[in-house]
């Protein structure tokens, strides 16, 4: 299963700011990075203006490696919005590096999906000026 | 250790119907609860001198004061989330017992259902928040968009972390429509489900049901908050704030608690539980009923747990069967039936409930209730009280 969008109903697009910026910009060149605080090295998201950890202004925009295992799933069986067409999985992603991303999976029936399964991220073009970072299956 | 136990009580309540179209505006509705609270108190318009709205309320507080004709407001305030009743609560308790006003009026409207407004308000107006950036930027690209979308990742985690299975969650849906269909001021009179209804209800976003979860609802609630010693002044027995609480951590958000340490519990809840039993000096064995945020049911054992009513990871299994959630049970839960089994007025008539209860006029009435705990905002800021009778 992959995500199927109803083409009449534009996907809604993600407001840009300049703290979640730079997540976007990596996106759009197909690249994952996150926020990485420059003081002490913390992994962050969402994106934050300052480093919960060590109360730093100071980071970067560092690229993930991409790989990481679902922390959690859910399937919509009803679409709240005319965009998305159901059924459709959710799924909460725990990144080797920490962090966690809210996403859908490509290329995978829903009841394959299980917390723990290994997955890697792939970069889904769906609109003109969107592109989403989703995730398969390894191996 | 300084503390508001005991110094402040609820006098009054009043509650409107329950409706899917009220036909009426949010501030016709506000007043009319509020209006029955003082009421109810022996009070008038002209003895209120302050009001506690919840913040995204399209009834301002000074649209409420001119059409009630409330003179002189010395303090007026508002709290957000899904844990503003027993935090506003706790907010017109403080203002009371140090002595900034003598009966505050505490209130919430919604044409949840008809989404039947007087004016747009600010708040609805789409002036948007850091957690609507956090919902629009990151969640709903990928179509997570609906509350109970939200809640069923939350509740998958719980499911795999103490290995549960997706049917047993019905149990609390059944306990409050049952409690809800003896309650004739409820959406769901005489009209109780059980356990092989809540089966057969719909997947919405497995693996949450159509029947985990509140209908949208149009209802008002108010509750009238003055001191100790002037309640026992007022027409009823006096429903005493013996503890009162509200908590955020570092990691909460708002539905969505994805970004933290762990997400199968509900951290917020546990601290509210902590100061509120300190504060009340009371013991978890002596609490009579507990009237806690079931917007959705799944939640409920989770509070169950952080509350301290059973272990971690046992919630699920406390409910099993609804004979300990009862009314005659160790715990009876929801009484007038709650967000599920009454209608949803975003945890005011929780509150409302609890004063019956001490007041001893529940439809589902505990024998002899003396101590209610009421928890609010379950998987976001968190709220909570402890009202006594004595």
């Amino acid at each position: 299963m992959s995500m199927v969008y109803d083409r009449e109903h534009p996907v809604p697009m993600p407001p840009i700011l300049w703290d979640n910026k730079g997540f976007w910009e990596g996106i759009g060149r197909h690249e994952l990075v996150f926020q990485r605080c420059k003081q002490c090295g913390t992994w962050l998201h969402p994106p934050r203006p300052v480093c919960p950890r060590c109360r730093s202004i100071e980071k970067e925009w560092a690229p993930s490696k991409g790989k990481g295992t679902v922390y959690s799933w859910v399937i919509y069986r009803e679409s709240p919005h005319p965009s998305f067409r159901a059924p459709y999985a959710v799924v909460l992603v725990e990144m080797n590096e920490g962090v966690r991303l809210v996403s859908n999976m490509v290329d995978v029936k829903p009841e394959e999906i299980y917390i723990g399964m290994p997955v890697e991220v792939v970069f889904d073009d769906v609109a003109e000026g969107l592109t989403l970072p989703k995730f398969r299956k390894v191996g | 250790m300084k503390s508001i136990r005991k110094k402040a009580a609820i006098a009054g309540i009043g509650m409107s119907g329950f409706s899917r179209d009220s036909q009426r505006t949010e501030l016709y509705l506000a007043c009319q609860c509020i209006k029955a609270a003082l009421d109810d108190a022996g009070l008038t318009p002209e003895d209120v001198d302050g009001l506690v709205k919840q913040t995204d309320d399209a009834s301002d507080e000074h649209a409420v004061t001119s059409s009630m004709g409330m003179g002189n407001l010395t303090y007026f305030g508002e709290c957000r989330w899904r844990a503003a009743p027993s935090a506003m609560v706790m907010r017109a308790a403080m203002a009371v017992a140090a002595g900034m006003a003598n009966y505050i009026v505490v209130y919430r409207s919604v044409n949840g259902s008809s989404k039947r407004r007087m004016t747009p308000s600010m708040r609805t107006s789409g002036q948007m928040s850091t957690s609507d950036m956090l919902q629009w930027t990151f969640h709903a690209p990928f179509g997570h968009m609906s509350d109970v979308g939200r809640v069923a990742m939350i509740v998958r985690r719980y499911m795999h972390e103490f290995r549960v299975g997706a049917d047993a969650f019905g149990w609390v849906p059944t306990v409050c429509r049952e409690h809800g269909a003896r309650n004739p001021n409820g959406m769901f009179y005489k009209k109780p489900i059980t356990i092989k209804d809540y089966l057969k209800s719909a997947v919405v976003v497995e693996p949450l049901r159509r029947l985990d979860y509140y209908e949208e609802a149009d209802a008002a609630a108010a509750l009238v908050v003055t001191t100790a010693e002037k309640a026992r002044d007022l027409r009823h027995r006096p429903a005493y704030v013996l503890g009162a609480a509200q908590n955020m951590l570092a990691e909460t958000e708002e539905l969505t608690p994805y970004y933290g340490s762990a997400m199968s519990g509900l951290p917020e809840t546990a601290q509210v539980a902590r100061t509120l039993f300190n504060m009340a000096r009371v013991a978890r064995k002596d609490i009579q009923c507990v009237q806690v945020d079931d917007s959705y049911g799944p939640l409920v054992p989770m509070q169950l747990e952080e509350l301290g009513f059973c272990r971690r990871g046992e919630g699920v299994a406390f409910c099993e069967k609804g004979d300990r959630l009862r009314v005659g049970g160790q715990l009876p839960l929801n009484t007038s039936g709650g967000s599920l089994g009454e209608g949803h007025i975003h945890g005011m008539n929780h509150v409302v409930e609890a004063v019956r209860q001490i007041r001893g006029t529940s439809t589902a009435q505990v024998k002899d209730a003396e101590l209610v705990l009421v928890a609010s905002g379950a998987g976001g800021p968190a709220s909570g009280l402890i009202l006594g009778g004595v």
